[in-house]
């Protein structure tokens, strides 16, 4: 770009004087303004022809003409050529420049949105593209973010912020208004994770990271204003620097077509000679003793005779050559992409976001998916969880799904959140009548957490939970009557039934994932001691007092019914204290705490200690929620042979349930596999051991292979394998990322492969693009991934086609995907009607094409035989113009534009219809020589049975008609009519557009042939038009209409026959579906049963999307000062772009500001 | 209003858009495919029938008369230095050639569809346009001018090549000769005689060809092809007409008369004819054939058997293929169960 030139050294580090203009100005950072087109008005012309010729059928035509300008050689009139090629630039072009304009048109929206900026002290509203790297600007609610900024300062309600950054330092708040610092940081990169840099102020140095910085491409939300310091500005943001390099995306199809047309060049090359050596063999033979008639200037020579004819042939059979071919494709596949994006079925309203097909090259791709990679949190969940169903004292509590029941009316409860829903009024009324145990069991659920309350005005209660899960425990709790309303380090204030009570918070037994559990120590104001716990019911149950026996029981059968329903259970227990031993307790408790080494094993000792013996109080059941229709998209999906896999960075608990709650994971499967190694020894043994088929291999088998053009590239496929049941497989990512070592990909795809389900958790974005990868590699399959996040940019920009899924948490996803719509369940409208779909017509429309051209140009491949190898063509050179402009364009696209085999419902009743694609069955090598054989065979009857219908026979009045212009009339006319019956054949779904094409299309050809071969045309343009009176003597012929009717006869009836012995004896599905489409008019819609019950061996349903460290942060006071959990101030869209994030599903990511960073993170780095 | 705002995306209900256009979706299930079969079938022996026997209808008498063998009457002719060369073939016919009867003259082994050969005329000239006199296309090179460089006109391979032999031909009664008269008006196209090919407007016509000479193997030059009927000269003479009509084929015939005047309106009677060929053109150094074709023609034009024999074998196909059709679709029938 122009920045780059401007800057020939290489940028190692930026320095940045903040708010300071012409301090900034020697460095040529670049400003704000971005260009994202390519072209000008002046360089359009030239940049955009070069690109063009670049392509090969393109610059073939450009040979073509530079050989029609020399006589000895053209054999075609330069129109022909030239026709063509100047109408496929100009549709290109006007493509290509339209595009542009558009990008020229954002370009200029985007840079001149207004921003405030900081300039002479005072605020100023200036355009984006005026923005510069070091200038500081003022944020609102709601605003795009500029350029990439340093966060300085941002609002706060109620004085917070006031107040909070005076305890930090009073003054700084001032400079940070007029703030005179230096920056020193990274050059620009596309890192979007990472950010390096310090601030010096005041001579004192800040060090800079990630969490600081607001990127361009993100919006301000729930944030009255914020001040930044532009650090990169327009091409140098990160948004831009990672959009850049946006890796180009082809189809199978086109890498097939590059293949063919060089088959076809070969081929080309292959016919030519021999007509080259024919011609040789003629001019010896024929030649040499006709030139009295055909007289040779400078004498008879065969080799250079045969060398010229060489090149009129390949003038002549240019029609082989698909010139039309790529800008055809271009338009099906521009049209095939509207369709998505116009799809109702696939437009969400609650969102209004309709689906959106952002890359419009990739269509006939979706109807070949092999393998989906989709992330979990966001795209088969909606991230909600809901408190469905409790057990208590042995009772369970809530509503089964597919039942009916009322919703709990929650009014008395003034506190209580109105979104909160529970469909049991039982409970209701038993917590309200007193009972002890119920009481306990809420009362538990309100202190035993690490959730941070917000009270903005008395009565509104926000809870901040660290993860999802917990909020909907408390927030049940608070709707049951027990409300938490607010915490210290050391006390909790809780509502208990519209009464106050507080509690000592004795100690947090904090969570993480060996324990499985967390326990709070709490004394009531009456003086008891009591220990509260939840966890996994495994954990929970080992620690359980004896004297619970028959209630774990109980509680045991509710758990596995909330576990076969998905649900995510946690058990629920407590314990009373006495004084004396909880006092030698926290002695040992502070001792452990302030030892020196050896701390977390003490602690772990401690807490093992005091958490047992336990009373069990019941189980809770909190509903992860799907999204709308998630299972019965796997289902499908399934059904068309279509492998998920589900890459999560979350826990393998959490995975896990949500593969039993998607029907991915069942109980009937013959085994579920986890692979949770942490050596890689450890991963190879346990992938070894995986064995699903007795008589399996020991070594995958790899079958090596060439490919590609020139059969250069060397493929390894992975073969798939015979199982004997249905296996899954659960790895997590340590394990990941030993098995995606070298050696142990293989093993690790292998098995994988052979699975049905596999879920890999806690990976990372780089291990989810690695597993594509993988896939990719090996099986040679098409792959598709899917996500919403920033996490998944990297699979969805490694698939073949990736899809994001909008309008949830972020763009980025989106951004970086080839297709967006708001919901999971729209996949399966995307790849089994619209992907199958496109590539049906896809398929059909290259078959078809080839077909045209093939037999088209193997016409005069014969006649050559005729006329002494001399490149005379059959046809009229006006209708080899307009053969493939005019006359055929128009009814094969029809075809490939509106054609289905069954329409959208019946394509989703039956997925197996999918299959095809998957195998590409409906086009490849295979299919293209069988297309040349159908050509060859056509071309034989279009040629040879006029010849022979017409050979030595006259008008009905004794004149002329085997005349060279009246046979080319007749051949032509018998091709196109037996082009277009083919077309007719292969076109299943006739709509009025259709008929119009193909019917208009036959008439055109009639109306334009009579008008260039009539007395006006020749008296003004004499020898353009010399076939003059052709159309009317001939056509008035009946021989010549038997012998057009027997060409056509002749060509489709084989076709027919064929197709419908091929019917009878092997109907695909597509054959079987088309015929009980006859039968019935309407599939019945299909039935959405409840998902199953099932209830067979005993299964956790513990996930808890809990992490540690949260125990320790509510005691320890600092979130008084910090407020951590009040920080969500300057609150970024695009949410967990650090890998370590995503393993907490949560709403919005806190951005830190800088007046906030705590103090052991501000080490004085003076530079 | 709110309501319209939160749809404002929503895409269009229309049966275009939603890919839901009302469309007829043919099979090819049994109950069209086999009766179509059949159908086609007895449609096409039918023809086959009336092509068949039209055309066996069709009386055709061909004479070669290259004068290859050496016992042949035109072997004298064939030799280049004989000029003005006569010859006669002797043929008789035992019953009525029925008419009208067309006599064409027949040439294999002649390239005229070879591209050079076509393209090397100039249409510009050939409508009469005198700036084409003087200066001819260079299309028509090695004929566009002579030695002496003058313009040829008309120029070209084609018009250079022009075929004349010429034919008489006579019914010997009783040892006496009678003329069948032969009719050279309107053997070619309308639209050749009046709009593509036009003399120029000068009168007479031989000052138009001032400056120019005659393609170098004709005779005498363009205006003086026809001596016996001043308006058949120049670009309009029904010969040159005939012959600028390329053929198609190596193997061509091409109308030379018609026997429409007189006692022989009706046919040639049976009887013995003489035919005396002035014997000009020669094909023998590229092993080509001349021969003399005496047709009557029908509705379907000349004598083709091809046609009639092409529409008999492709209907008993069909209705053999509908049979094989029938029962595989009988024994096979498409599984309805899925």
């Amino acid at each position: 770009s122009l920045f780059m030139m401007s800057l020939p050294v290489q940028e190692e580090e930026r320095y940045i004087h903040a708010n300071n203009r012409p301090l900034n100005l020697p460095y040529q950072y670049a400003d704000n303004a971005i260009r994202t087109s390519k072209y000008n008005v002046f360089s359009f012309l030239p940049l955009n022809l070069f690109e063009q010729f670049q392509r090969l059928a393109n610059a073939y035509f450009l040979v073509l003409l530079i050989l029609q300008l020399i006589p000895e050689i053209s054999s075609l009139s330069w129109f022909t050529t030239v026709v063509p090629l100047l109408l496929v630039l100009t549709m290109t072009a006007v493509k290509d420049a339209s595009d542009d304009i558009n990008r020229h048109r954002s370009d200029k929206q985007v840079n001149n949105r207004r921003v405030d900026v900081l300039i002479d002290g005072e605020l100023r509203s200036e355009k984006w593209m005026n923005v510069q790297v070091g200038d500081v600007i003022k944020l609102e609610n709601n605003q795009f973010v500029t350029a990439d900024l340093l966060l300085l300062t941002s609002s706060e309600p109620l004085n917070l912020v006031y107040i909070e950054t005076a305890e930090l330092d009073g003054t700084f708040i001032l400079k940070c208004v007029f703030p005179t610092g230096e920056v020193r940081c990274e050059p620009p990169n596309n890192r979007l994770d990472k950010f390096k840099g310090t601030l010096t102020v005041n001579g004192q140095t800040y060090a800079l990271d990630n969490d600081k910085v607001l990127l361009r491409g993100c919006t301000l939300r729930n944030t009255e204003w914020c001040f930044g310091l532009v650090v990169f500005g327009g091409p140098d943001t990160k948004l831009m620097q990672s959009s850049g390099k946006t890796v180009f995306k082809r189809t199978s199809i086109d890498g097939l077509m590059n293949v063919l047309v060089l088959c076809i060049f070969g081929f080309l090359a292959v016919m030519c000679s021999i007509l080259a050596v024919g011609n040789a063999i003629w001019e010896v033979r024929e030649g040499s003793v006709f030139i009295a008639f055909l007289p040779r200037p400078n004498g008879v020579n065969a080799g250079f005779s045969a060398f010229l004819t060489f090149w009129s042939y390949v003038i002549i059979l240019n029609t082989v050559v698909p010139i039309s071919l790529y800008v055809s494709v271009e338009i099906i596949r521009l049209g095939n992409s509207f369709y998505i994006d116009w799809d109702r079925k696939m437009y969400y309203p609650k969102s209004d976001t309709p689906a959106q097909a952002r890359t419009t090259t990739l269509n006939e791709e979706l109807g070949q998916i092999k393998y989906i990679f989709s992330d979990k949190t966001g795209t088969l969940t909606q991230n909600i969880m809901t408190f469905n169903k409790c057990s208590i004292n042995g009772k369970s509590y809530g509503r089964s799904i597919g039942e009916k029941t009322q919703t709990v009316d929650f009014t008395w409860n003034e506190l209580a959140d109105p979104k909160f829903v529970f469909h049991d009024p039982s409970l209701v009324e038993l917590v309200r009548e007193g009972d002890l145990a119920a009481q306990h069991f809420f009362r538990l659920l309100a202190l035993c957490h690490t959730v941070m309350p917000e009270e903005k005005t008395e009565g509104e209660l926000y809870y901040q939970a660290q993860s999802p899960d917990e909020g909907a425990l408390v927030t049940a709790a608070r709707n049951f009557g027990f409300v938490f309303r607010s915490r210290t380090p050391e006390s909790i204030r809780i509502m208990e039934m519209g009464q106050e009570v507080t509690y000592d918070l004795l100690a947090v037994l904090d969570f993480n994932n060996v324990r499985k559990r967390m326990s709070v120590i709490v004394r009531s104001p009456k003086g008891k001691l009591i220990l509260f716990c939840k966890g996994a019911d495994t954990i929970v149950y080992e620690r359980l007092h004896p004297s619970c026996l028959k209630l774990k029981d109980t509680t045991t059968s509710h758990l596995n019914e909330y576990a076969g329903d998905g649900l995510r259970t946690l058990a629920l227990a407590y314990k009373d204290l006495d004084d004396d031993y909880m006092e030698d307790w926290r002695r040992r408790h502070h001792e452990a705490n302030i030892a020196m080494d050896g701390k977390e094993e003490r602690l772990d000792e401690l807490y093992e200690e005091i958490e047992k013996d336990l009373m069990l109080l019941g189980a809770t059941a909190v509903e992860d929620k799907l999204q709308d229709g998630v299972p019965q998209t796997i289902e499908q999906l399934a059904k068309a042979d279509i492998k998920i896999w589900v890459l999560t960075g979350d826990k393998q608990e959490t995975a896990e349930n949500i593969g039993y709650a998607c029907n991915m994971l069942r109980e009937d499967m013959t085994e579920v596999f986890i692979v949770a190694a942490n050596t890689a020894e450890g991963v190879r043994e346990e992938l070894e051991q995986v064995t699903m088929c007795p008589d399996a291999p020991d070594k995958p088998v790899v079958v090596e292979a060439r490919a590609g053009l020139f059969w250069r590239q060397k493929t390894r496929k992975v073969e798939d394998e015979a199982v004997n049941g249905e296996y899954a497989l659960v790895i997590n990512g340590h394990s990941l990322a030993y098995a995606l070592e070298k050696d142990l990909e293989l093993e690790l795809l292998r098995t994988a492969c052979m699975c049905q389900t596999v879920i890999c958790c806690r990976v990372t974005p780089l291990q989810k693009a690695q597993v594509v990868e993988l896939v990719k590699h090996y099986k040679q399959a098409v792959t598709l991934a899917i996500g919403d996040g920033a996490n998944d940019v990297s699979m969805i920009k490694a698939a073949h086609i990736g899809v994001g899924i909008s309008g949830q948490e972020g763009m980025q996803a989106v951004l970086s995907s080839d297709y967006s719509f708001a919901q999971f369940r729209y996949l399966q409208r995307l790849l089994l009607v619209h992907g199958r779909w496109s590539y049906l017509r896809m398929c059909k429309f290259l078959r078809y094409f080839f077909y045209k051209n093939f037999t088209f140009t193997f016409v005069h491949f014969w006649y050559a035989f005729f006329c002494g190898f001399s490149a005379q063509t059959v046809y009229d050179e006006w209708f080899i113009t307009l053969y493939n402009l005019v006359y055929t364009a128009l009814p094969v696209l029809g075809m490939s534009l509106f054609d289905q085999d069954v329409n959208d419902r019946w394509s989703s009743q039956h997925p197996q219809l999918y299959s095809p694609g998957q195998l590409n069955l409906y086009f490849s090598k295979k299919a293209f020589v069988r297309c040349m054989m159908h050509s060859c065979y056509s071309s034989l009857i279009l040629f040879f049975i006029p010849w022979a219908a017409m050979y030595d026979t006259v008008r009905d009045d004794g004149k002329d008609i085997v005349d060279y212009q009246s046979f080319a009339l007749l051949a032509q006319t018998c091709l196109l009519i037996a082009v277009t019956i083919q077309l007719s054949l292969d076109t299943h779904y006739w709509t009025a557009v259709n008929q119009f094409f193909v019917w208009g299309s036959l008439s055109a050809y009639f109306a334009i042939t009579f008008t260039m071969y009539s007395n006006g045309m020749f008296l003004i343009f004499t020898s353009t038009f010399p076939f003059i009176g052709t159309a009317r003597n001939s056509l008035n012929q009946p021989n010549v209409w038997l012998t057009i009717l027997l060409t056509s006869i002749l060509c489709a009836l084989p076709v027919v026959a064929y197709r419908f012995t091929l019917i009878q004896l092997w109907p695909t599905i597509n054959d079987k579906v088309r015929h009980k489409v006859r039968k019935e008019a309407l599939p019945a819609p299909a039935p959405r049963r409840p998902p199953v019950r099932r209830i067979s061996t005993r299964r956790s349903g513990y996930a808890f999307s809990h992490a540690q460290g949260y125990g320790e942060l509510v005691t320890s006071g600092r979130f008084l000062l910090r407020r951590p959990q009040k920080i969500r101030t300057a609150l970024l869209f695009p949410q967990s772009d650090s890998p370590l994030s995503q393993g907490q599903p949560q709403l919005y990511r806190p951005i830190t500001a800088l007046n906030r960073v705590p103090e052991e993170e501000q080490p004085a780095q003076q530079s | 209003m709110s309501k319209e705002e939160n749809t404002a995306n929503r895409p269009d209900n229309t049966a275009f858009t939603q890919q839901r256009l009302p469309a007829w979706q043919p099979m090819l299930s049994a109950g069209i495919v086999i009766p179509g079969f059949v159908i086609i079938g007895v449609a096409f022996i039918g023809i086959g029938v009336a092509l068949f026997v039209t055309s066996q209808n069709i009386q055709v008498l061909e004479k070669d008369y290259t004068g290859i063998e050496t016992n042949s009457s035109c072997f004298k002719c064939t030799n280049p230095r004989v000029k003005n060369c006569n010859c006669t073939i002797n043929f008789s016919l035992d019953k009525l050639f029925e008419g009208p009867v067309f006599v064409y003259y027949g040439l294999s082994n002649y390239f005229q569809n070879y591209r050079k050969y076509g393209a090397s005329k100039d249409a510009a000239q050939l409508t009469g346009d005198l700036a084409y006199f003087t200066e001819p296309s260079t299309s028509c090179v090695p004929y566009q001018r002579d030695a002496k460089n003058k313009p040829i006109v008309p120029c070209g391979s084609i018009a250079n090549s022009m075929f004349n032999d010429t034919f008489k031909l006579f019914q010997i009664v009783n040892s006496g000769n009678v003329a069948v008269p032969l009719d050279g008006k309107g053997i070619a196209w309308w639209t050749d005689y009046n709009i593509k090919y036009r003399n120029p407007t000068t009168n007479p016509l031989k000052n138009a060809f001032n400056d120019t000479v005659k393609p170098i193997f004709w005779p005498r030059p363009a205006y003086e092809l026809d001596t016996t009927n001043a308006a058949n000269n120049g670009f309009i003479n029904q010969d040159f007409l005939v012959w600028m009509r390329r053929s198609a084929l190596p193997n061509f015939r091409k109308l030379y008369r018609r026997i429409t005047e007189g006692e022989y309106a009706k046919g040639l009677p049976a009887g013995d004819y003489a035919l005396v060929i002035g014997y000009n053109y020669p094909v023998k150094a590229f092993d080509g054939r001349k021969k003399v074709v005496f047709s009557n023609v029908s509705w379907m034009g000349g004598k083709n058997q091809f046609l009639g024999i092409a529409y008999l074998v492709i209907g008993s196909l069909c209705v053999v293929m509908s049979i094989v059709m029938l029962i595989v679709y009988a024994k096979f029938k498409f599984p309805d169960e899925e």
